[in-house]
């Protein structure tokens, strides 16, 4: 039950603004341990399940699968092959409900049961192989940054070769409430996320690397802190504010960076991968294993035990609820991801994917829609934008439909955190209008260059 | 067996779950928990008031709320808005804040004026709460005082609570009526009509520095009467006199983040510096700082009237330059104006200049950089 003390040589960083919700649901789940899902029958693994170019189907119904085998190749440079999750009879090419509201195309997998393992690649000596080997070999085993975004990991290790980079941050924020899938991989495994971070250094070509981690998971900073030293990674401890994972934000914490407006990370010298996708950086080198599974939490106030558990890719939303003995109650709400960016769904059909971080359930008294109001000039907003924008005066652009004002108040640098809408006691849909704004001036100028 | 359980299991069902982007949850701060946390900050103020200045000044706080309600219900109704708006509290702010700014015995019509000057002219001609360029409450002082100068600067002692209670009766009764209050203000022992600052404007001024230009103020200047000034023994509107219940109030705004802090911090030291440098150069023309800072409206229009959310400058930049603009011409009108206080008729005129102000104070964003001309093309 005693929590565990900081440990005093943690140095401990933050950003300027945020929020930081009182409520933040990580009870509920970040006790629990990770458990393993039974087999499935059968998996719908999504096909578009990266930024960048969808990969291409390389199976047709009726293929004979094994677990591990390549089920979509690579289409370009930004993009990363996907795997079967068992072994087991291809269906073929079906339509479920996708995570942006509309229908997606997925592989259709019968299990048969056996769930045996294709031929792997073969282990890595990683503190002895050149960059390129392990870039590749992080790129063959598909994966992405698996906190959200799922942009094709390999992408990131290579920046333009102008680009001086000198720091490798592993994210283990984890800043979205509720979400406890990052913090358990850390405490439970916590050299696996240390010598993916290693390894992700490595690719690289940096030699600082550090894990940095928001100070609600004392127990797993430990954990990593007793290992560090033998990978040659430092933990950095950073305030508990959201969005501290933020990229932009994230950097500036542990280097005091500042990335310019409209530039990359590596402008600045720095790489940021995900927590989970170290670990699974780990496993691909040290024993080829493609990203085919993942820690997903699942949990909310209607959830009759919220957990975390180890999902393959394709397990439908439905059945990992069952997992967790179903709902209590009708929610109001379903969430892929945390409470702040995630996307809410309509269908439980979903499955799941890459970046999947967490299956939330809200309860119907934590959604009753407000109403909202004409702005009080409170400047709330203001605090809470991690990107000192105004969202205020945004929102109010937004409305009158001045696309030319907003530029002028750098609306394009919004990174929709959501800080802004969260805090607003007027209860303005403030992210909600500048992510119009910002669609709107992104078609705008798409016509312009057509002209 | 194994089947029974598994048909246990509830899923949720998806006609019944809300679409909606994120975030997806919310603070539980409202707008009425923000308005009923400034009224809370404004009861130190408000129970100072009724300490020096006794029933009648309860009675014009009750004047004040009750037609500010009523005429918020009223436009409501006539707007065809919900009248549960009035529930967002803000109503009863703005009653409390122009009952602050009356003299604590004030008629009941005077009330009714002020509160429709506040409530109708103030705010809801611009369209409601959120939407008014000026402070409604200063709005309805500025506009009675044009109005209605006799009734607007009518001081009673501050002795209210020790005053007799027959008295006060006559008050009570007489406050429908003005010839009577006078009438009636005969009757209260040492009554003056006068505020420290009235008295500051009527002394004659001494331009050379000799030791009669030092001597100037001394009587309404001197340690014992900042102490008094200080408590809120003075004469003066009913919620701005004592300066300690007010600093109170203005910590609960301070520490419930409902004000900027740079607009007390920069109106408060622009006027001391002004003061400051005047009268060290002319001793006989004003009195010192402390007197300003101490004396009339400035205290309460520090913490709680220019600071009103709505209108004052959102970003911190601009609540610095809107709190050194409200000291400069705060300290113009005390100086040299035709009135003895300026905080009303400042707070107005900078009003004004808040989309202005707003638009030299604009955030930089983080990593911000200076465009740079476009490369190549
Ligand atoms: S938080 Fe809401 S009410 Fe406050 S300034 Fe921002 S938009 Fe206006
Ligand atoms: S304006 Fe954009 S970056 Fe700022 S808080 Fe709102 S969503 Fe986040």
């Amino acid at each position: 039950m005693n929590e565990q003390a900081i440990n005093k040589d943690l140095k401990i960083v933050s950003f300027k603004g945020g929020v930081h919700p009182q409520k933040d649901g990580k009870i509920l789940s970040k006790k629990a341990s990770i458990q393993t899902a039974p087999l499935l029958e059968r998996y719908q693994v999504i096909v578009s399940q990266n930024i960048g170019a969808p990969p291409k189907v390389v199976v047709s119904a009726g293929d004979e699968v094994k677990k591990g085998q390549l089920l979509a190749e690579a289409a370009g440079f930004v993009s990363v092959p996907l795997h079967s999750p068992t072994s087991g009879k291809v269906e073929g090419l079906v339509d479920i409900p996708g995570p942006m509201g509309v229908m997606t195309q997925a592989i259709s997998i019968l299990a048969d049961g056996k769930d045996e393992w294709t031929e792997l690649s073969v282990s890595i000596d990683w503190r002895n192989s050149d960059a390129d080997t392990l870039k590749k070999r992080i790129m063959e085993c598909g994966i992405v940054g698996m906190g959200g975004a799922a942009f094709p990991s390999h992408v990131k290790l290579s920046p333009p070769p102008d680009k001086k980079v000198d720091y490798m941050i592993i994210n283990g924020a984890e800043c979205e409430p509720y979400l406890t899938a990052d913090h358990r991989v850390m405490l439970e495994e916590p050299e696996k996320v240390l010598e993916g971070a290693a390894i992700l250094g490595r690719a690289a070509g940096v030699k600082n690397v550090v894990v940095a981690v928001e100070i609600n998971k004392v127990d797993a900073i430990n954990a990593m802190m007793e290992k560090a030293a033998q990978f040659n990674v430092g933990i950095v401890g950073m305030k508990v504010q959201y969005p501290q994972g933020a990229e932009k934000q994230l950097i500036y914490a542990v280097t005091r960076r500042k990335v310019p407006t409209g530039a990359l990370p590596a402008d600045v010298g720095c790489i940021v991968q995900n927590a989970g996708t170290a670990a699974a950086v780990a496993e691909a080198v040290n024993a080829g294993i493609p990203l085919i599974e993942r820690v997903t939490t699942i949990t909310g106030e209607p959830v009759v035990n919220p957990g975390n558990w180890r999902l393959r890719l394709g397990t439908p939303i439905s059945e990992a609820l069952k997992l967790c003995g179903g709902v209590k109650c009708e929610p109001g709400k379903l969430i892929l991801g945390g409470p702040m960016m995630g996307f809410a769904q309509r269908s439980t059909g979903v499955s799941v994917m890459k970046n999947t971080s967490g299956i939330l359930l809200l309860d119907k008294s934590d959604v009753t829609q407000y109403e909202s109001s004409p702005c009080i000039r409170c400047g709330r907003c203001l605090e809470a934008c991690p990107m000192n924008l105004q969202p205020s005066a945004l929102s109010q652009l937004a409305e009158a439909g001045q696309y030319e004002n907003a530029l002028k108040y750098n609306v394009m640098d919004c990174i929709e955190c959501g800080a802004c809408a969260f805090a607003c006691p007027a209860h303005r849909p403030l992210v909600q209008h500048i992510r119009r704004l910002k669609a709107e001036i992104r078609n705008r100028t798409k016509k312009e260059i057509k002209k | 067996m194994s089947e029974e359980i598994k048909k246990e299991i509830m899923l949720p069902k998806g006609e019944e779950l809300v679409l909606s982007s994120s975030p997806h949850i919310h603070v539980t701060e409202n707008i009425q928990s923000i308005m009923l946390k400034v009224v809370l900050a404004m009861l130190p103020a408000l129970a100072a008031a009724i300490w020096f200045f006794g029933i009648p000044a309860l009675l014009v706080i009750f004047w004040c709320v009750l037609f500010c309600l009523v005429l918020e219900i009223i436009w409501c109704r006539i707007a065809g808005k919900p009248a549960s708006v009035v529930k967002d509290g803000s109503a009863l702010v703005t009653g409390l804040l122009l009952a602050m700014n009356l003299p604590p015995v004030t008629a009941w019509w005077v009330c009714l004026l002020g509160a429709l000057l506040a409530i109708w002219l103030g705010k809801q001609v611009f369209g409601g709460l959120g939407q008014n360029p000026f402070n409604p409450a200063a709005v309805a002082r500025v506009g009675l005082l044009i109005a209605l100068p006799r009734q607007l600067t009518y001081w009673i002692p501050s002795s209210g609570m020790t005053a007799d209670a027959a008295n006060y009766s006559e008050v009570f009764y007489a406050a429908a009526d003005f010839t009577k209050i006078e009438q009636a203000g005969q009757v209260i022992d040492g009554i003056t009509c006068a505020t420290p600052l009235s008295i500051a404007q009527n002394t004659p001024k001494i331009l050379d520095s000799g030791v009669a230009a030092a001597d100037n103020f001394a009587a309404i200047a001197n340690p014992e009467s900042y102490w008094q000034y200080f408590i809120g023994n003075m004469g003066g509107s009913l919620g701005e006199t004592s300066t300690l219940a007010i600093l109170i109030g203005g910590i609960i705004l301070l520490s419930f983040k409902l004000i900027r802090w740079q607009i007390p911090l920069f109106y408060l030291g622009t006027v001391a510096v002004f003061t400051g440098l005047i009268h060290l150069i002319w001793p006989g023309v004003t009195p010192p700082p402390l007197f300003h800072l101490l004396t009339g409206g400035l205290m309460l229009a520090a913490f709680f009237m220019a600071t009103d959310m709505v209108t004052s400058p959102i970003t911190g930049r601009g609540a610095a330059i809107f709190g050194i603009g409200l000291g400069v011409m705060t300290c113009v009108i005390r100086i040299w104006g035709g009135f003895p206080e300026g905080v009303s008729f400042s707070i107005l005129l900078m009003n004004a200049l808040v989309p202005l102000i707003e638009r030299m104070a604009k955030l930089k964003p983080f990593g911000f950089r200076k465009p740079t001309p476009a490369k190549g093309a």
